[in-house]
């Protein structure tokens, strides 16, 4: 599959990678940090890692670099915070999935089924009159896909949020962390 | 250690008392009961009855400052822990290290807006270092264990431990932990400082300051900072809490800079072309506007929180670890480059420094004056407190501002304020804490008449202790510092500021069965300082009368540079 780079404006979507402990009140810890300063998460995903003590956020948020750099170093001061990064565009995989509930009649369901085939989506629920397509990809695709349906009539949609990890051999667990 | 059976509250007590806990301050209520009754049993706790959580709060602050121990306090759920909020968060501001205990209702009732329910853990977060909401009572005993250790190190500060009264209750097997785990606290520092930097620019700065923070008290680093002090021969500056960091007699100490600071200590840092930053967080009451700050220094940071470093002021020289550690390594490379090149001559720095500080002191124009200018009165206590073993709390205000300029600090821990919160009635609580502390020392409080009337109530806990503290309230009947600015800057528009002369001090001291003595004249000042100090058995309050439009000068406007000052020429 070819990949889509990055449509939105750069400089101001930034995604932070978070391990973080798998204890209740984390999520509100972080954010909080988020909230006290009255910037706006644009989206997050949190979900169990490789290792049931731990899990995983991603956080993409809109803001310039220096509140982002100091939001990075007030995330990992906070206790249930392993370690927290800021992945660079050109470095990252990310994915984000895409419920999309859409009410159509029946005689639209071969052009949406085509339609759905280009984005490499699936039609995962059918009925008479409404059909539910499901697409992962990046966001700009995501985006591309929900603009596409419109005309269609889109009557409900779910979006998972960003998920991204580093590429190459690089992992997010400190080294005093690795391996035990 | 093997394992006993017990309570979850008589397993509270004895991490506790493992903890080396002598002192703690609180209140019992309906939750906490089990608690207070696991306490009764205690040989080693001795609990002080506060009449007001917020108090107990304060008073472990002002035992933790004064003793540099972690201090404890303790409330029940609902209003009991929603009073401790103030205190929490001003330890917070404050780095204090705090363990801060509180009931709350059953596991079963939580959640349902049960009588005295509070989600006091979701209220505490943000102001905490950490906090826990102990649900399994197997977790208590590494709970404890975890909430010293956090709040005493690295940046120190509170943790707030909730125990829902049912895990009080239950039974369970007592170890308490050797070791600790937590993950995600204190990441080691992957990156070699870059001290020979720092050295460097030591070495080729020509005006250097160096600014010594609160962290220098919480990194027990006095020694070190002197050490380093003398070695680069460099003027000094310091924040409030920065107070004692180095000895304010010191001949390179130029003592308070920022928006009541002197105006050479302001010259100095803004004129400087390195500001060397020890334990300090670029607060925007030392930096004026921030866009002005120091425009020509380079700054070499050094920081036990890395989340302080280039907040505010972006760090030439980024120096992340504990002072006590780091800096004696930072004086070892100075050493070294000052022994290749030579030491930097400073002489033409120390020229102006000096005109700055014979050109602006602070002064007090007490002469041909009949009232009692609140200056005089701290002057006058601090020469008659000398050789006393005097340590100063005070409230915030007016009386603070002028306890920082005109109280000189010879040893660490003697000036114990809140300076980031700026909690108006910190003085008296915090009185009680540290004279349990220092039961040696002479606590002196310096107090205003708003500050005073907000936790006046606990007098009877000072009564009930017998605390000799001498509480001086510069009484001027306003709400001063709030008045100061409306005198400058709001058009002598005197919103809600003045106070009743209510209630009479003297009157509310005798009805706390303590001494009460009134200063309303000059000539009756010294006196009753004598009478105070001399006083040993029980409190002593002194309503000072002092002159009630006089203002703190100099002085940056909010949002001014910090070369900008009022007054004080």
């Amino acid at each position: 599959m070819v990949e889509k780079t990055e449509q939105v404006p750069s400089g101001n979507v930034h995604t932070l990678s978070l391990l973080v402990e798998n204890k209740p009140a984390v999520l509100q810890r972080i954010a909080g940090l988020f909230a006290r300063r009255g910037y706006n998460i644009e989206s997050l995903s949190v979900g169990p890692t490789e290792r049931p003590e731990y899990s995983r956020m991603t956080v993409v948020v809109r803001l310039t670099q220096k509140p982002v750099q100091q939001v990075v170093h007030q995330l990992q001061k906070l206790i249930p915070v392993i370690e927290v990064r800021e992945l660079s565009p050109s470095d990252k995989i990310e994915r984000e999935l895409v419920l999309i509930k859409i009410k159509t009649p029946e005689r639209n369901h071969a052009e949406l089924r085509a339609l759905a085939e280009t984005y490499e989506a699936q039609i995962v629920d059918v009925s008479p009159d409404a059909l539910m397509i499901e697409a992962t990809g990046t966001t700009a695709k995501l985006d591309t896909l929900e603009e596409r349906l419109e005309s269609f009539g889109i009557t409900e949609l779910c979006r998972s949020g960003v998920i991204a990890l580093e590429r190459g051999f690089k992992t997010l667990a400190p080294p005093h962390l690795k391996g035990t | 250690m093997p394992k006993e059976k017990m309570s979850g509250a008589q397993a509270v007590v004895r991490a506790l008392e493992t903890e080396g806990v002598d002192w703690l301050f609180g209140m019992p209520g309906g939750t906490i009961l089990p608690l207070y009754d696991a306490l009764y049993g205690s040989k080693k706790l001795k609990h002080v009855l506060i009449r007001h959580e917020q108090v107990g709060g304060h008073a472990a602050e002002g035992y933790a400052h004064a003793s540099g121990k972690v201090g404890v306090c303790m409330g029940t759920s609902g209003p009991g822990s929603t009073n401790l909020v103030t205190a929490i968060a001003d330890a917070y501001m404050d780095s204090v290290p705090l363990v801060v205990i509180t009931a709350n209702v059953s596991r079963p009732l939580i959640g349902t807006d049960a009588f005295q329910e509070s989600d006091i853990t979701g209220i505490t977060m943000p102001i905490t270092k950490h906090n826990y909401l102990v649900t399994e009572p197997e977790d208590l005993a590494r709970v404890i264990k975890e909430a010293f250790y956090i709040a005493r190190t690295g940046r120190p500060g509170p943790v707030h431990v909730d125990i829902p009264k049912d895990v009080l209750q239950s039974r369970l097997e007592f170890e308490y932990p050797e070791s600790i785990h937590i993950p995600g606290y204190m990441p080691p520092i992957l990156e070699a400082p870059r001290l020979s930097e720092a050295a460097a620019l030591v070495r080729s700065a020509q005006r250097p300051c160096i600014y010594l923070g609160g962290g220098v008290r919480s990194g027990d680093a006095y020694a070190e900072v002197t050490e380093f002090c003398e070695l680069t021969g460099a003027p000094v500056v310091t924040t409030l809490h920065g107070k004692g960091a180095i000895p304010e007699t010191h001949p390179q100490c130029l003592r308070m800079f920022g928006m009541h600071g002197s105006r050479y200590a302001n010259y100095t840092i803004q004129n400087s072309d390195l500001i060397i930053a020890l334990g300090a967080r670029f607060d925007d009451r030392v930096t004026g506007k921030l866009a002005t700050f120091a425009p020509e220094a380079k700054v070499v940071h050094l920081e036990v929180d890395p989340a302080e470093i280039s907040k505010l002021v972006t760090a030439t020289v980024p120096l992340v670890g504990e002072l006590k550690v780091l800096l004696p390594r930072l004086s070892a490379e100075v050493r070294k480059v000052f022994a290749e090149r030579g030491r930097p001559d400073l002489g033409p720095w120390w020229k102006r420094v000096h005109e700055w500080k014979e050109k602006y002191p602070l002064r007090i124009k007490q002469e041909g004056e009949p009232d009692i200018l609140p200056q005089t009165a701290v002057a006058r206590l601090w020469e008659k407190a000398q050789g006393k073993n005097p340590v100063v709390t005070t409230g915030v205000g007016e009386h603070q501002m002028w306890a920082a300029q005109f109280w000189q600090v010879s040893k660490p821990r003697e000036f114990i304020t809140s300076g980031g919160l700026g909690t108006m009635g910190f003085c008296l609580p915090s009185a009680i804490g540290i004279q349990l502390a220092r039961p040696d020392a002479t606590v002196i409080g310096i107090d205003g008449d708003g500050s005073f009337q907000m936790t006046l109530q606990d007098l009877a806990t000072a009564v009930d202790l017998r605390l000799p503290i001498k509480i001086f309230i510069l009484n001027n009947l306003f709400l001063g510092m709030v008045r100061q600015w409306q005198e400058l800057f709001y058009e002598e528009r005197f919103a809600e500021t003045p106070l009743s002369d209510c209630p009479d001090f003297v009157k509310l001291a005798e009805a706390y069965h303590c001494l009460g003595l009134r200063a309303a004249r000059l000539e009756d000042l010294d006196p009753v300082i004598d009478r105070a100090l001399a006083h040993r058995d029980g409190p002593c309050i002194v309503d000072v009368r002092v002159k009630r439009e006089e203002k703190v000068y100099p002085m940056v406007p909010a949002g001014a540079p910090l070369n900008d000052m009022i007054g004080g020429d």
